[in-house]
């Protein structure tokens, strides 16, 4: 399924894939205005409601309903913020949702990395049955593992902390899988003479197989970060409690509570889950994009 | 690559590194896994949360009770229809898309992409906030946009026939993105001169596209078929926090579903229910890969 076919370190600094084909000066014939103009729209649409919900977090009540919508608020205010910050904790559930994200994507990372090595590299007895369990497990969807996992967490007595948030995602197949595929490109020669210059096993793997997986530990780490950011089965029913509420957690049960709703809260808590990460991708978006079409190609 | 004597000797050394994963894996992947197929033949409820070993074993009656319970025929239905819909639509735009990208005439390639992209990353909690303001059937943007038209659009989530539709809708925006990156790259795969020695023996773009990027694009438009498919067979965070399955079950979901036996406390109708969705998880990837296979 997914398969590096290439590692993505050795293309770096190279354009995307088909650069050569773009003209050098941009063509404005009747077929290109027409093309553009359908992508334009597909981009107003594909970006448009996002945009929507940040310019509308800093209006007042009253504009967010009109119609046309203001494209500049006319009134601007940071009310919306200030009350969300004010009475329902958001910094808490911001903390709590990074502090989550942080530590799932670092020990899933790191020990994805781990035993991704020791498959590629190291012969030892059970290597085999490890790599077919992990393989099997691949395709497990969350949804249908989330309730004997609720009572295994729940007999565990972790049911309302941080670690029912962070433990379960810590073993990650795909990233194991991801790993192992980019390990097993390093040549054994590069391995064989840190060991001949006195590395230990250890120091091998963080001096030089850690350095050598850059690409794929940054595509990994990117791509966790977002699945542990936006997840919300889970820390749904493994947190009651709102003190350990996650963002998403938070956001849907103002939004589906019998309490009067209001937009300018609502649009104000969506803009502080997705503008983050928003700005993450937009910064990133050459690793993020790289990363996603090479784990789709064969 | 020949098993060398310093390969041998690391054998303890190997399970430092595959330890931590291994553990890790073993209790919160494998025990789950194994127990959901013992919970599913159990007539396990929340009150035997802390005892899971003293419940009774019931066979298949989870099983046909699921199978049996027209509120999950009704969400199996659902479900069917939702991914039925979604996914090609998702997978036809997205192929689009991406031969509109790659055509070498677009002027801002790059926004482009990631633009289409950008809703992939987005929280579907917060994105359904959103959507579920656009579609609100008094002041929402796209009624009012209708409305500039003539048109007097739909009450969309609170009207049975529409709502469904709604969240066809919304996942498609999410989700045409990730396809279409995939796509977009595998595109960049397929050599150029195939496109110029066609055009050289007259075939026109429509040809071009059935004939050589169809084709050779059948292994990536195979992964994102799956790779969608398995995403929308699990919806659940759209009905959850846009309808909760409303109207009158009309946008109740499996997924949803086991969620609600989860809260209700039928934990062994629960597993069942989950296991009915990982045989269907299956079956359509093994379909998908079939129908793609053989298909001339």
């Amino acid at each position: 399924m997914t398969v590096l076919t290439e590692r993505p370190g050795t293309r770096r600094g190279a354009p995307q894939g088909s650069a050569p084909r773009r003209p050098a000066t941009r063509r404005f014939t009747p077929r290109a205005i027409l093309l553009n103009v359908v992508l334009l729209l597909g981009l107003a649409a594909s970006f448009g409601p996002l945009l929507w919900m940040i310019v509308s977090s800093v209006k007042p009540e009253g504009e967010i309903r009109q119609f046309p919508p203001s494209l500049l608020p006319e009134q601007f205010t940071w009310s919306n913020y200030t009350e969300l910050f004010a009475t329902l904790d958001f910094p808490r559930f911001f903390a709590n949702s990074v502090v989550v994200a942080l530590v799932v994507t670092v020990g899933s990372v790191l020990f994805s990395a781990m035993v991704g090595y020791a498959l590629a590299k190291l012969d030892f007895p059970g290597r085999r049955a490890l790599f077919l369990l992990v393989m099997g497990t691949l395709m497990v969807p969350g949804m249908v593992t989330f309730v004997p996992l609720f009572v295994l967490v729940a007999n565990l007595d972790l049911i309302n902390t941080y670690a029912a948030l962070i433990l379960p995602f810590l073993a990650a197949p795909f990233g194991v899988f991801l790993m192992r595929q980019f390990m097993l490109d390093i040549p054994d020669e590069l391995l064989d003479a840190a060991r001949v210059d006195g590395a230990g096993e250890f120091r091998t793997f963080f001096a030089v197989v850690l350095p050598q997986t850059k690409p794929a530990l940054a595509t990994l780490g990117i791509l966790t970060f977002l699945g542990s950011w936006n997840n919300f089965l889970w820390p749904l029913v493994a947190v009651q409690s709102a003190d350990k509420y996650t963002l998403p957690v938070a956001l849907a049960l103002y939004s589906t509570g019998q309490n009067t709703v209001q937009y300018g809260l609502l649009v104000a808590g969506a803009t502080v889950i997705v503008l983050p990460i928003l700005i993450v991708f937009l910064a990133l978006q050459r690793h993020i994009v790289q990363g996603i079409a090479t784990t789709g190609l064969k | 690559m020949a098993v060398s004597a310093r390969r041998r000797r690391t054998g303890l050394a190997a399970w430092g590194f595959a330890l931590p994963f291994t553990l890790l894996f073993a209790v919160f992947m494998l025990v789950p896994v194994a127990s959901s197929l013992y919970m599913a033949f159990t007539d396990m409820q929340g009150k035997d949360l802390r005892t899971p070993w003293a419940v009774n074993f019931v066979g298949f009656d989870n099983f046909a009770a699921v199978l049996a319970d027209p509120k999950f025929q009704q969400a199996a239905g659902n479900t069917l229809y939702f991914v039925g819909v979604a996914m090609p639509l998702t997978l036809g735009i997205a192929l689009l898309l991406a031969v509109l990208l790659n055509s070498g005439l677009t002027w801002f390639r790059s926004v482009f992409r990631v633009g289409f992209y950008a809703p992939v990353v987005t929280s579907i909690v917060a994105v359904a906030v959103v959507w579920r303001f656009l579609l609100q059937p008094d002041f929402g943007l796209v009624n009012s946009g209708l409305g500039l038209f003539g048109i007097e659009g739909p009450r969309w989530l609170t009207d049975e026939v529409w709502a469904m539709p709604s969240l066809i809708m919304m996942a498609t925006w999410r989700n045409v993105g990730y396809s279409m990156v995939i796509l977009l790259a595998g595109l960049q795969g397929i050599p150029k001169d195939l496109y110029e020695a066609s055009a050289i023996d007259g075939a026109g773009a429509v040809r071009q596209f059935r004939s050589i990027t169809v084709p050779l694009l059948r292994p990536t438009i195979l992964f994102c078929a799956v790779i969608t498919g398995i995403g929308y067979l699990q919806f659940f965070e759209e009905p959850f926090v846009m309808t909760q399955g409303g109207p009158l079950g009309a946008t109740n979901s499996v997924a949803y579903e086991i969620f609600n036996q989860f809260g209700f406390g039928n934990y062994g109708l629960s597993a069942a229910m989950s296991y009915v969705l990982f045989v269907a998880i299956v079956i359509l990837s093994y379909l998908q890969f079939r129908l793609l296979r053989t298909e001339k």
